[in-house]
């Protein structure tokens, strides 16, 4: 396993500051890092959120996003990424995903993290529940999300690189 | 030949099931499976006829209905993903 290339699933909560640090430990060859956190929001579809519960299938989520992490790297030159994604109950205001992107240029960590996030929103197999003041409701997989992950994959002769 | 059947999120509420082992025919597809377990009635008919879109890995990769099982499969069931 290639130690700039990690993808985490855990419960506890996750220290930006921490994270950051041990990503690029002693690296002097990055001269960009990127950086995505997705936080739960305490209202969707204009329900107010008190509690977001987040499941996954062990083993098969954490092959999927490694996976994600290699295909930017088979398109950008990065040094290195890392996602961390929390499962289990979560509250508005709180962390849920962390992808971090680290290359030379900032255009290639720009790039990956948006893609690597895309992906993940479509392919990673976590499941979402919400608990509103009218109850609990299984958040519905957006079209959205779906033609995110697709502008990656419209014309392989304009990708960015 | 045994299969086990893994169910994740609304699918797994709605069937009150998270794992099973179950037997199928050998050859058996994705879609044979499906249809052997909605011959069993209530819950499994109606969640697995809902029009939501119905997902399926085997072996920890995503699956299509024409996808052959294979002795000891591990087949999950779910609704689209919603990480991130």
């Amino acid at each position: 396993m290639d130690a700039l290339f990690q993808a985490t699933v855990q419960t506890e909560p996750f220290d930006f500051g921490q994270e950051y640090s041990a990503f690029l430990d002693g690296d002097r060859a990055a001269g960009a890092v990127a950086s995505f956190v997705g936080r739960v929001r305490e209202v969707n579809d204009h329900q107010d959120i008190e509690t977001l519960e987040l499941e996954h299938y062990p083993g098969m989520t954490e092959k999927v996003m490694l996976e994600v992490l290699h295909e930017a790297r088979a398109r950008w030159l990065l040094l290195g990424a890392r996602v961390i994604h929390r499962v289990g109950p979560l509250h508005p205001g709180e962390n849920i995903v962390l992808v971090l992107t680290a290359s030379a240029h900032r255009h290639a960590a720009l790039d990956a993290c948006a893609f690597i996030m895309d992906h993940l929103k479509t392919r990673a197999t976590f499941w979402k529940k919400e608990t509103t003041p009218e109850g609990q409701r299984w958040v519905k997989g957006r079209e959205s999300d779906q033609l995110a992950q697709a502008r990656w994959h419209k014309n392989s002769d304009s990708d960015p690189s | 030949m045994k299969i086990s059947v893994l169910y994740f999120g609304e699918l797994r509420e709605s069937v009150d099931t998270a794992e099973e082992a179950t037997e199928v025919v050998s050859g058996s597809t994705v879609s044979d499976l499906i249809e052997h377990l909605k011959t069993r009635g209530e819950p499994w008919q109606s969640a697995l006829t809902s029009p939501d879109p119905l997902r399926v890995a085997v072996n920890q990769d995503m699956a299509n209905p024409t996808t052959v099982l294979t002795e000891g499969a591990e087949v999950a069931l779910f609704r689209p993903v919603t990480g991130g």
